[in-house]
């Protein structure tokens, strides 16, 4: 196998400049809360502090949802679920700057031959990277249309050498209040965790995602790696990992602690089972303006065809 | 005369002031700064005004219990209207820019959702009050018209409640809007405990006017 280096060392962004962006974050944070405070907690910061956008080198178009009209960056990098860095949409793109992705380690561990760990830049040189361009469904009722970079994780699990004991497989985001401000509050358990049956894991839709737009993935966006699985609602979509573990039981995700009733661990879109507090039924797809209609939710979010052998026989309203 | 005039410039100053929400969203719709989900935010805002509307309208009768101030009594009806303004324009917006008049998939979301349903009964309970606002309701329904209006307080809890039931995890901010109803229903019930006390456990005493 060809290892090209993705990312050169002389793209990574010096420890300086993250720390003086921290800084001005800090202020830019106090100044938006204040702002915040007058407008009675309304306030829409539109000045948000941005990480400077870096081009991924090489990646290979895939024919992934080239019929999608793609949402705009602008939407997909300032309207996010990321409560590590506060639970209002707006705040992962306000406070995400205090993240710093570089060094990074994964590690494996559990059900595999020996427990290893992988730096972010040998992750990049894992398999190829590919665009693939995914519909995303909130379990909140909006979708995006994001055109993603990254690779199958199936090239992972291989490289990792599971036994024959794994059935799951589970993902664990970085635990560092430093960095992650809004792990301070209990709003969930921290940190934050997801898993997948491994069937699930290694089948080709799913990827791990480095970068979107052809560029290094925002912080926001869950730099430096993140879960893409685009058959389920977006939360099982984890953002970044530092550990991934296989396991024998079916790992217990921060959301199905949180609400048992409202979150399983399968997570598949379908809209026939309603969540309880909002209808599955239909979708608003986000950067279509304010006089757009809603629109169908599809089963298995319109990938049914791909994945929905892997389901058969299994009651989706009980396993939901 | 300078009374009436005080009374005149603070109604409109409220009236100016109750309209800014409005103004901030029409201004926002017109320069692109609604947001990623502009659907979302107008029906989130309008329904954060209703509430805050709300809550301004049931604090006249704490601030006339604490301070002796009666005044602002003369401008509760502008602030229980603007209430019942922003919460139709709520409806509006989530009927219209969100379901497109879709009556069956509306139906099906206030029937199925507890926080819509919650919401909605509130809405509903608001629009006889609404239409008993004026003069010659007051003096046709005497009595009868008081009782009605203690309808508020229990929409006050329910519109609370739809807050707090439509957040997904952190409820932090519809906990700040609760607080705030506490308070104003306790401040009530603690100046006015011993009527309560005569109306729930001595209503022998009550009914005799001892």
């Amino acid at each position: 196998m060809k290892h090209v280096p993705i990312i050169s060392a002389s793209e990574i962004t010096p420890r300086e400049i993250y720390q003086g962006r921290r800084e001005f974050i800090k202020v830019a944070g106090l100044g938006a809360i204040a702002g915040a405070a007058m407008l009675g907690g309304m306030s829409f910061d539109a000045a948000a502090a941005q990480s400077p956008r870096r081009k991924i080198g090489k990646f290979v178009k895939t024919p992934y949802g080239s019929d999608e009209k793609l949402t705009p960056y602008e939407d997909i990098t300032t309207y996010n679920n990321f409560y590590e860095f506060g639970t209002n949409k707006s705040d992962p793109s306000q406070y995400a700057g205090s993240l710093v992705t570089r060094p990074w380690t994964v590690n494996i561990e559990g059900e595999v031959k020996r427990p290893k760990s992988i730096a972010i830049d040998d992750i990049f040189k894992l398999a190829p990277l590919e665009e693939r361009i995914y519909r995303m469904r909130c379990v909140e009722g909006w979708s995006m249309v994001i055109p993603w970079v990254g690779f199958p994780l199936a090239d992972l699990i291989k490289w990792a050498e599971p036994t024959g004991n794994a059935k799951y497989i589970e993902f664990i985001t970085l635990d560092n209040q430093q960095m992650m401000p809004g792990q301070r509050s209990g709003v969930l358990d921290w940190p934050y965790n997801e898993g997948l049956r491994l069937d699930e894991a290694m089948h080709p839709l799913t990827i791990l995602a480095v970068g979107l737009y052809g560029e290094v993935l925002p912080n926001q966006n869950g730099a430096p790696l993140r879960l893409v699985v685009p058959w389920k609602y977006g939360f099982k979509g984890i953002k970044s990992i530092v550990k991934i573990r296989f396991t024998e039981k079916m790992p217990v995700s921060s959301w199905m602690k949180a609400g048992p009733s409202e979150y399983g661990f399968f997570s598949n879109v379908n809209p026939n089972v309603d969540h309880p507090r909002w209808s599955q039924a239909t979708e608003r797809r986000i950067g279509e303006g304010l006089f757009a209609r809603r629109r169908k939710t599809l089963m298995f979010n319109g990938y049914a065809e791909q994945v929905g052998q892997m389901y058969a026989g299994l009651d989706l309203k009980k396993y939901f | 005369m300078q009374r009436n005039n005080l009374i005149l410039n603070a109604k409109i100053a409220f009236f100016i002031v109750a309209l800014l929400p409005l103004a901030r969203l029409v201004w926002l719709g017109l320069t692109d700064g609604l947001g990623a989900n502009p659907v979302e935010f107008v029906i989130r805002s309008l329904g954060t005004w209703t509430l805050v509307c709300l809550l301004v309208t049931l604090s006249v009768t704490p601030i006339r219990l604490i301070f002796g101030i009666n005044w602002p009594v003369q401008l509760r009806r502008m602030m229980g209207l603007f209430t019942f303004f922003y919460v139709c324009l709520h409806m509006l917006a989530y009927a219209g820019l969100d379901q497109w008049f879709d009556w069956q998939a509306i139906v099906h979301d206030i029937a199925k959702h507890p926080y819509v349903l919650v919401g909605f009964s509130a809405f509903v309970l608001m629009i006889p009050l609404a239409v008993t606002s004026n003069q010659a309701m007051i003096r046709r329904l005497r009595q009868r018209w008081k009782m009605l209006h203690r309808l508020v307080y229990l929409i006050a809890i329910l519109g609370v409640t739809h807050y707090w039931w439509l957040v997904k995890k952190d409820v932090s901010e519809p906990f700040i809007y609760a607080v705030v109803l506490f308070i104003l229903l306790a401040v009530r019930v603690y100046y006015k405990r011993p009527r309560l006390l005569d109306t729930f456990w001595r209503p022998d005493k009550a009914a005799t006017g001892a």
